[in-house]
């Protein structure tokens, strides 16, 4: 009689492998929405105190799961990837999957599962619970990504803040071990958008604070803490995506926890981002954890999920310090002007002038000829002499070489290279001009005439290092599309990192 | 050596409209009128064409494509009539054409005729490269735009040379303002506004380093050039001009995508005047020409073009700029007519007003803006970008 080996989902190990958050360029101080909006809404003052993380005018939701997603598999894990599941309320697109331009981007095989989660601020837990709970030894890599807008003077315009945060999910090589979860779910209406809305609407807040954060938290997890029959003590962090820290601390309280405990949910310096908050809490928490450590994560949103991790030796093996949120409290460029910021989201009908109006349709026949040179940006190398060359070529471009049909592909997104020349063009259509471009020579060969981004023109000099970055290249509202492409940005903020 | 164009065909005629914003005139308008001036200049009516070669760019915002509406505009009588198009080179190209059709033996008189009409965009600048780079290049091209372009090729000068941006722009600056003291006295000419140093410096950035004086003019205009063989130029006028080089360079792409170019000079410009001084025989180009007309679309490109033409020594330019050796009066004048500085820049049409001008000075018909007897003269077109270009150089003599 064949004996079928069962391998019982107990039997393997499912956790995180690694980590990486993302944080953009520019942070809006909220005393700007004040000075500008407080005259209408009084009761601003009271949220106009300390900064929120602002998209550039270049990135959305899918932009910037890549920018944490590329730091999550920089190791080059990415070719072992069956899944990649992206989370968010403030996906650019509906139609469209917005995972799988992402996925592109991060040149992932086309062999894989790819999806999008949406609808709460749940939606990032519920995408990383998908991944863990997978039955087989599959790879996923998970990202969470907001960008979200809200009526100018809202509460929310305060609060929110823009971010991402990727984990990759695995059988092997696991820092933090799953080791189970508690989800619950209501049609609790605290926000809510119909299709075909830009504004989200939402019920008083004391009524949110009070039946929603201050209840489902504490429901979701003490059913957790039930169900494994543990105690708040045995944590070593709770990361809780409270978009509230006063309540947090009450929360806490109510827990029994200590301050040490509570993992920091920075409101306060990036805001609330929403379905990517407990990811992003989770991974600053993987940044300091040590081996054994347990780690309690609860997301909300319709519901709450509730996750519970313990960190293995493993994590002694791979490199900190640079994958949470923390680095980018530093790295950093104040907005501060209020119209900027309403420019940026599209929140002011502007005067884009004629050139800026005059958007050509994008052909999307073309689009999906050069998938893989557009959204990946592979170039091709020439295997007689070896020079990379973007766009792919058949003729080698080196005019001492010349070969024909004797190309392989070549992928110039994770490569590194130096500012050849640049400008500041105040011609050129920008919703932040000066569109600042320049031509890029990289380190292993190859020249290519980039866009550049989140950088002043005064920081650039001939020779500036740079590397790349996936950013929106272009709106064409009227037809309803976003041409995404990568950019060149100065590696010395990397630095200063 | 194919043994080339020299001395085998010669202008008769040619005409050119005032260059500017000329709301109120059409693009046909303008083919009309400068070709009426070239048959008249020429002597000749408009049934002596045998054929004819138009030049426009940016057809969305022109007459369209095709050359119909060249032969409609004139009602050119049923013959061979093609439009030609090489971005800002492309008035130099329906010279070429027209040229070699009537060196073959294919043709006894032809017409070259370039024109834009760019001010009936409703903005500033060039049109937007939208279409223009082809729907593949636009998924993935940068931003640009033309002062874009240029003003990479200065700040890798600038690098290359060692300027400050304040020294770099200052010598550039003088370019200008030579080029304005020329415009003035063309009665033709677009801008007419006597500029400092200081102006420039002061102007409004366009794209960094290049101010607003640093970038040319942009206009609606029309140029044209009629074409005969050399040995029968005589029968039609005591003084044609005869071509002695005529020489065009394209680039393969490599500057834009190849670690070979430094992006201090253009190559096209380059390899286009060698092979031009080889056609016309002219030995050493600062001594042998007696005043060019170059492609200043940005004063960068003028600085780059007089060395990229072997006039300035590689990376000197800027003693030659001070020592006012292109001025009016200098030993090489400019931009006689103050250049597209001045004139503007309808695409179509430049390359043709740069040989009107030098048609009219080898003839000793510029009025105001005639130089000292000179014999050869050099126009120098230049369509695209800093880093992928088409570059045109074309030498004129008054004597076989």
């Amino acid at each position: 009689m064949p004996s079928i080996m069962i391998v019982s989902q107990e039997d393997v190990m499912r956790g995180i492998v690694s980590y990486h958050c993302y944080i953009p360029w520019y942070r809006l101080d909220r005393k700007a929405i004040y000075e500008q909006l407080g005259w209408f809404n009084k009761a601003g003052v009271a949220l106009a105190k300390g900064e929120k993380s602002v998209a550039n005018q270049d990135e959305d939701a899918v932009t910037m799961a890549v920018s944490s997603s590329a730091g999550c598999i920089e190791d080059g894990t990415k070719k072992n990837i069956n899944c990649f599941y992206m989370a968010s309320t403030s996906f650019p697109f509906t139609v469209r999957q917005n995972a799988v331009i992402a996925s592109k981007a991060l040149n992932l095989p086309t062999s894989i599962r790819t999806a999008d989660f949406g609808g709460s601020t749940k939606s990032g837990t519920t995408a990383l619970l998908t991944a863990l709970d997978s039955t087989s030894n599959k790879t996923s890599l998970v990202c969470a990504s907001e960008s979200r807008i809200a009526k100018p003077g809202s509460v929310e315009e305060y609060t929110y803040g823009d971010g991402a945060a990727s984990l990759l999910v695995g059988s092997e090589d696991v820092i933090a071990e799953f080791k189970g979860s508690y989800s619950i779910s209501h049609d609790f209406v605290d926000y809510r958008r119909v299709s075909g809305e830009r504004f989200s609407h939402s019920w008083e807040e004391r009524w949110i604070r009070e039946e929603g954060y201050e209840k489902l938290f504490l429901s979701a997890i003490e059913g957790l803490l039930k169900k494994y029959n543990i105690e708040i003590k045995n944590f070593k962090k709770i990361a809780v995506a409270y978009p509230n820290t006063r309540s947090l601390r009450k929360l806490a309280k109510t827990l029994g926890a200590t301050e040490e405990q509570i993992q920091d949910n920075y409101l306060s310096n990036i805001g609330d981002t929403g379905a990517a908050m407990p990811l992003m809490m989770l991974a600053e928490a993987l940044e300091t954890a040590k081996p054994g450590d347990k780690i309690l994560m609860i997301s909300y949103g319709s519901g709450c999920d509730a996750l519970y991790f313990q960190v293995t030796d493993k994590i002694e093996n791979i490199k900190r310090g640079y994958k949470g949120v923390s680095k980018y409290l530093k790295f950093k460029n104040e907005l501060n002007i209020y119209s900027k910021y309403l420019v940026f989201r599209n929140l002011l009908p502007i005067d884009i002038g004629i050139r800026g109006e005059s958007v050509f349709p994008t052909s999307m026949n073309v689009l999906w000829r050069k998938e893989e040179e557009v959204l990946s940006l592979m170039g091709s190398k020439c295997k007689v002499c070896e020079t990379p060359q973007y766009p792919k070529q058949r003729v080698c471009i080196n005019p001492d070489c010349g070969a024909i049909d004797q190309m392989e592909d070549y992928l110039f997104s994770d490569k590194k290279g130096k500012l050849f020349s640049f400008t500041g063009d105040n011609l050129a259509f920008s919703y932040d001009p000066p569109q600042i471009y320049g031509t890029v020579d990289f380190e292993k060969g190859g020249r290519i005439p980039l866009d550049l981004t989140d950088c002043i023109i005064d920081s650039l000099t001939v020779g500036t290092p740079v590397s790349l970055s996936f950013r929106k290249k272009y709106s064409d509202i009227q037809r309803g599309y976003f041409g995404y492409f990568w950019k060149a940005i100065p590696e010395n903020k990397k630095e200063e990192e | 050596m194919a043994e080339g164009i020299k001395d085998k065909v010669a202008i008769i005629g040619t005409g050119c409209t005032k260059f500017g914003e000329l709301w109120n005139k059409s693009e046909s308008d303008l083919i009309l009128e400068a070709f009426l001036e070239a048959l008249d200049n020429a002597n000749i009516e408009k049934k002596d064409i045998d054929a004819a070669w138009f030049s426009s760019c940016f057809d969305e915002v022109n007459v369209g494509k095709s050359s119909l509406p060249l032969a409609n505009a004139l009602k050119l009588p049923f013959i061979p009539v093609s439009r030609v198009e090489n971005f800002c080179a492309s008035g130099t190209e329906s010279f070429r054409a027209a040229c070699y059709a009537v060196a073959s033996g294919a043709c006894d008189v032809a017409l070259a005729i370039g024109s834009e009409k760019l001010k009936d965009i409703g903005y500033a600048g060039l049109p937007d490269f939208g279409t223009a780079l082809g729907t593949e290049n636009r998924l993935t091209s940068s931003n640009l735009t033309a002062p874009g372009s240029f003003a990479m090729l200065a700040n890798s000068y600038f690098n290359k040379y060692n300027l400050t941006e304040e020294a770099g722009r200052n010598i550039l600056a003088h370019i200008s303002v030579k080029s304005h003291q020329n415009g003035i006295l063309s009665p033709k000419s677009h801008l007419k506004k006597k500029i400092t140093v200081e102006d420039v410096l002061k102007a409004p950035v366009i794209a960094r380093p290049l101010g607003l004086f640093d970038c040319c003019g942009v206009s609606d205009g029309a140029a044209c050039a009629i074409i005969v063989p050399a040995d029968k130029a005589k029968d039609y006028r005591k003084d044609p001009i005869y071509v002695k080089a005529l020489q065009i360079s394209v680039s393969p792409g490599e500057e834009a995508g190849y670690q070979g170019w430094d992006g201090t000079y253009i190559p096209t410009t380059v390899i286009a005047a060698e092979r031009a001084y080889r056609e016309a025989g002219i030995k050493n180009p600062r001594k042998d020409i007696d005043l060019i007309q170059v492609h200043d679309c940005f004063s960068i490109t003028e600085m780059v073009t007089y060395e990229d033409l072997m006039i300035s020594e590689r990376g000197k330019s800027r003693e030659d700029i001070e020592s006012g050796f292109f001025e009016l009066d200098g030993k090489m004048p400019c931009q006689t007519d103050g250049g597209l500085k001045c004139f503007g820049h309808p695409i179509g049409a430049s390359g043709l007003r740069m040989i009107y001008e030098i048609f009219k000075q080898l003839q000793g018909n510029a009025d105001k803006r005639q130089i000292n007897n000179p014999h050869i003269g050099l126009t120098h077109n230049l369509g695209g970008f800093s880093n992928t270009s088409i570059v045109s150089v074309a030498i004129f003599g008054n004597k076989l």
